[in-house]
């Protein structure tokens, strides 16, 4: 089970050693500073951490829609909207003093409703329309990244900063009050590492879809349907609820990530080019849960891994550390779990009479 | 009546639309022979910063260069595309997962980016361009003018392409054995045609037609190169075969149709126009649009997989058969 994926990252980081070789680069120096700023040096763990929260998130969201064998590609977009939702929320319940667990739960639940009407939209057109969801969802990521620059950039909105002097100079979002932010907390180890309240967050969902897709009937149900239309039909499952339910509670998650995002690291509504919307959260959140198998705790597992290597992108990013980097590595990652998968599946095959053909994809 | 609104946006619709209409193109011949390749957008980027690197690094007269950059963009195109025929046709992994890694791999946060930064590309305006054609008396005629006259020789030659593979996929040999593989592998193999080959083939070629794809912006539209120049484009293009019906000379047709969408927001912005939100929804206008698109043609059922290849997406197990 562990082989394939573990496999995986051993050609992975092989092959982009070449692409490091082939621009003129030492690649066993660059993974080892790599390494250090992912893992080892003071205060990194804590920096890894807030990578791979919203991955675990986002990552989460993948999967969860997966299992249906629907292909949300939309996390992106979701999470730019739970953060916006979760923004406006933590701004309207938030106070001065200390965390409010009122202002942070309607925070979550703003986030999760934002994120979950965003993945409905993808998701009814499907449902109701058998409209491809994956290019539905991809369209609204540019709409939601959109919708975040007009708040802010464009347009006096309830989250822009519209007194003080830096205002009149540059758009900037309304900080959160302090009641809004998220505390975290710390262990006392190799500089100190901050536990941020979304990572705890991120666990319960992780925990949450685990039981409802191996401990209920709808779980069962929507595996099947993804599986087996045709079967699941037969039996009577409702194949339209089960898309809206499941789109929506991917949605959610991925809002919760953007709520997270607010409350946790950023406490402010991020509208920067160069901020939140260059994180790609979204996009790396399909290697994430691809990686795992679409297994709700391994994806906090890889998520971590990842978070490491995205948060290392970021420290190291320089001239001799080129920004695609990170990407590049990601993309291998999912090449060879893609083509390791399959040898595997071939091996069984050949030892073995005649067995069922591997399930046909879905065409778009 | 040059100036007005229409006639620029329709006119910077077809500029505009050029790369759409390249990549759809390619995207057509390779999922008429049965391959799926959802990572156009990693393509074209590939294609744009390797056509811009040529024309900053590489010395030579201004025509020239420009025909080796797109040269080298088809090649960076075809190179990329290689690694999703592999995974597919020879591994026959999941024709979607393998081209949304693609996507990861090469696109605005992956390999596009690391090239761009690796090369320094983004400090720079193209050293060479593009430029339209005709002579400026010729580009002021009246409408047909900017439109039809005021084009680029990427535009042109791309309506030679659309005659090309109409001529190629109707009136060829090996263009119907391309059907044939799309619609029905088994029966093709029977046939004594080489389906691996033939998917092969469309799918490095689909490669070479994004690739040149992302070089119009690099080289025509917006000349100069930043990570994510071709915004989803890749996407667009993808729809729009679903919506061209998998048909070359509809691909033109919808090209055109949503390049004027994606001129509009700019246009209106330099005249100052403001209806409501305009930033919002004149940029967001191309993406919904699609979204709507989409809609109204899968909404019914039996006009939905008009003109698609009945094995598109699915792998060819000869053992299977």
């Amino acid at each position: 089970m562990v082989a394939v994926p573990a496999a995986s990252l051993v050609f992975a980081f092989f092959a982009s050693g070449l692409v490091l070789l082939a621009t003129g680069h030492n690649a066993l120096s660059s993974y080892r500073r790599l390494f250090d700023a992912a893992f080892v040096a003071n205060g990194a763990l804590g920096q890894t951490l807030v990578s791979a929260t919203p991955l675990a998130f986002t990552g989460l969201a993948a999967a969860a829609a997966f299992r249906m064998r629907l292909f949300n590609i939309g996390g992106e977009g979701q999470l730019l909207v739970g953060a916006i939702t979760a923004a406006a929320a933590g701004l309207y319940f938030g106070g001065s003093g200390g965390p409010s667990a009122f202002a942070i739960a309607a925070m979550v639940v703003a986030g999760c409703a934002g994120g979950a009407a965003w993945a409905l939209i993808p998701g009814i057109l499907r449902a109701f329309f058998r409209t491809n969801e994956i290019i539905t969802s991809l369209m609204l990521n540019y709409v939601a990244a959109y919708l975040l620059t007009y708040l802010i950039f464009n347009t006096q909105s309830y989250w822009r900063q519209t007194t003080g002097f830096n205002a009149a100079v540059f758009p900037t979002s309304k900080d959160l009050p302090s009641s809004a932010l998220w505390p975290g907390a710390t262990i006392h180890l190799r500089g100190g590492i901050l536990l941020p309240l979304g990572a705890g967050f991120a666990v319960l969902a992780a925990a949450v879809l685990w039981v409802l897709y191996s401990r209920t009937r709808f779980g069962f149900e929507a595996q099947v349907l993804g599986d087996s239309p045709r079967a699941a039909r037969y039996a009577g499952m409702r194949t339209r609820r089960k898309i809206l339910a499941v789109m929506a509670i991917s949605g959610a998650i991925a809002g919760l990530g953007g709520a997270s995002q607010d409350g946790d690291f950023r406490h402010t509504l991020d509208a920067d080019p160069n901020g939140l919307q260059r994180q790609y959260y979204g996009y790396s959140g399909i290697v994430v849960a691809a990686l795992a198998r679409y297994n709700p705790f391994a994806v906090l597992l890889v998520a971590f891994l990842v978070g490491g290597l995205q948060n290392a992108g970021n420290t190291l990013q320089g001239a001799d550390f080129p920004s695609g980097l990170v990407g590049v590595i990601q993309g291998i990652i999912l090449f060879s779990a893609l083509g390791g998968e399959l040898l595997v599946r071939y091996r069984i095959r050949i030892s073995r009479r005649p067995a069922a053909a591997p399930p046909a994809p879905e065409a778009a | 009546m040059n100036h007005s609104l229409a006639v620029v946006v329709i006119a910077s619709g077809v500029a505009y639309g050029t790369p759409l209409l390249y990549a759809a193109l390619g995207e057509l011949l390779t999922e008429r022979s049965g391959v799926l390749n959802l990572g156009v957008e990693g393509m074209m980027l590939i294609g744009a910063v390797m056509g811009f690197w040529t024309v900053q690094r590489v010395h030579a007269g201004s025509g020239a260069i420009l025909v080796v950059a797109i040269g080298v963009a088809a090649l960076a195109g075809a190179l990329t595309a290689a690694i999703h025929a592999f995974l597919v046709i020879t591994l026959r992994a999941s024709q979607i997962v393998s081209g949304l890694a693609l996507t990861i791999f090469a696109g605005a946060a992956g390999l596009s980016s690391y090239l761009g930064n690796d090369f320094n590309l983004g400090d720079n305006p193209a050293r060479h361009q593009f430029h339209a054609v005709f002579p400026a008396s010729v580009q002021r005629w009246p409408i047909v003018g900017p439109i039809v006259f005021g084009q680029n020789v990427l535009v042109y030659v791309s309506w030679a392409c659309v005659v090309a593979v109409w001529l190629y996929l109707t009136r060829t040999r090996p263009g119907l054995n391309v059907r044939a593989v799309g619609d029905s592998p088994a029966a093709a193999d029977a046939m004594g045609i080489d389906v691996a080959a033939y998917r092969y083939a469309h799918t490095l070629v689909g490669g070479a037609f994004a690739g040149v794809a992302g070089a119009t912006f690099t080289l025509a539209i917006t000349p100069q190169w930043v990570d994510g120049i071709t915004g989803g484009a890749g996407w667009i293009a993808i729809a729009l075969v679903i919506f061209a019906f998998w048909r070359p000379e509809l691909c033109l047709v919808g090209a055109y149709f949503f390049g004027a969408l994606q001129a509009l927001s700019p246009e209106l912005q330099a005249r100052g126009i403001h209806i409501g939100p305009t930033e919002l929804w004149a940029n967001s206008l191309p993406y919904l649009m699609t979204i709507v698109v989409l809609v109204l043609v899968s909404a019914s059922s039996t006009r939905r997989w008009l003109g698609a290849p009945a094995a598109l997406g699915l792998p060819y197990v000869r053992e299977e058969r």
